[in-house]
C-alpha cells in the first residue's frame, strides 16, 4: 500500500494529515487540484498522476515551509513527487518564471 | 486669392459629401449587426466586473497564508514584501547585525529590485513575469497582483538563483522609478520603527 512509488522515486514520505494541490490560474485565484491521503494507494496514485500532469504542463510547485533553524516561513521547490516534504499540507502550483 | 481658396474648398466638400455621408452608413451598419450577433449573454461573458476582484480576494488569503506575518503586514500597508538575499561573497557582508547583506523588494506586476539592505543602494531590477500560458484561464495569463506576489516569494525563498537566472537584469530605472523605490526603501524603514515602538516600550 504505501510506498508504492518507491521505486521510481515517486514515493514522500507521509504526513498524518491530507494533502493538496492548489494551482495558481489568471482570473481565478487558486484552484483545488486535487485532495488526499498519500497512505492510501488509489489516492497516491491520483496524486501523483496530478502532479506530473502540471510540470507536464510547465508549472513549477513549491510547498510552504518554515525553516527550522530560523523559525520564518519560507518556501521550497519540488522537482518530483518523492519531494514533496513530510508533514506538508498543500503544494502550488504555479507558472514557471520568464524573463519580463 | 482667398476667394479662390475658398470656392475650392466649397468644390472639394460637395464633392465628398456623398462619400462621408456611405462611409458613415457603412459603420453604422457594421455597429448594429455587431450588437445583433451579441446578445445580452454573450457581453455578460465578456465581462465580469466581480471576477478579478474575487481572484484577487481568493489570492491575497492564499499569500496571507503562506508568507510570514511581518511581511503579510508589509504588504496590506506598504503594497510589497522584502525578501532577503541568501549570497553573501564576502565575509564582512555576513557579519555584524544579523540582517542580511542584500534584499529584494518584490512589487506585484513590476520588476523585483535588489538593494543593500545598510546603505539603501539601488543595485538593480530583474524583470520577472510568471505567464500562464496553458490556454486554460479564457485567454488570461495574468494571476492577480497578490499571486503574482506570492510567486516571486516562493521563486525567491525557495531557489533565489533560478528565477534571477530566468529575469532580464537592467539597471534600475529601466521600468521602475529610482526616486519611487528610494520613497518606497524610505516608507518601509519609517513603517519598521513604528512597528518596532510598542515591542521596545513593552
Amino acid at each position: 500500500m504505501a510506498g508504492a512509488f518507491a521505486a521510481h522515486g515517486d514515493s514522500r514520505a507521509f504526513g498524518d494529515e491530507p494533502i493538496k494541490f492548489l494551482r495558481m490560474k489568471p482570473g481565478h485565484g487558486e484552484v483545488l487540484l486535487a485532495e488526499g491521503d498519500p497512505r492510501v494507494r488509489e489516492e497516491e496514485e491520483r496524486l501523483v498522476e496530478e502532479f506530473r500532469l502540471q510540470l507536464d504542463e510547465g508549472m513549477w510547485a513549491a510547498v510552504p515551509t518554515t525553516n527550522a533553524n530560523s523559525g520564518r516561513r519560507e518556501a521550497q521547490m519540488v522537482k518530483a513527487y518523492g519531494d514533496i516534504p513530510q508533514g506538508a499540507e498543500r503544494v502550488i502550483f504555479f507558472p514557471r518564471a520568464s524573463g519580463g | 486669392m482667398l476667394l479662390a481658396l475658398l470656392s475650392l474648398a466649397l468644390i472639394a466638400l460637395v464633392l465628398g459629401t456623398p462619400l462621408i455621408v456611405r462611409e458613415v452608413g457603412r459603420l453604422r451598419a457594421r455597429r448594429r449587426a455587431r450588437r445583433s450577433t451579441a446578445g445580452p449573454l454573450d457581453e455578460l461573458h465578456l465581462y465580469d466586473p466581480g471576477r478579478e476582484r474575487r481572484a484577487e480576494g481568493r489570492a491575497r488569503e492564499l499569500l496571507r497564508s503562506c508568507v510570514n506575518e511581518e511581511e503579510w503586514a508589509m504588504y496590506r500597508d506598504l503594497g510589497f514584501i522584502r525578501v532577503a538575499g541568501k549570497h553573501a561573497r564576502r565575509d564582512v557582508d555576513r557579519g555584524g547585525s544579523g540582517a542580511p547583506p542584500y534584499a529584494y523588494l518584490v512589487y506585484p506586476h513590476k520588476p523585483i529590485v535588489a538593494f543593500v539592505s545598510g546603505t539603501g543602494k539601488l543595485l538593480s531590477e530583474y524583470c520577472v513575469e510568471f505567464p500562464d500560458l496553458s490556454g486554460e484561464s479564457g485567454g488570461r495569463h495574468r494571476l492577480p497582483a497578490s499571486d503574482d506576489v506570492l510567486a516571486k516569494w516562493m521563486a525567491l525563498t525557495s531557489d533565489e538563483d533560478r528565477v534571477i537566472r530566468r529575469a532580464n537584469m537592467h539597471l534600475v530605472g529601466r521600468q521602475l522609478d529610482p526616486a519611487r523605490v528610494r520613497r518606497d526603501l524610505w516608507r518601509l524603514a519609517e513603517w519598521e520603527r513604528r512597528r518596532n515602538v510598542p515591542q521596545r516600550t513593552k
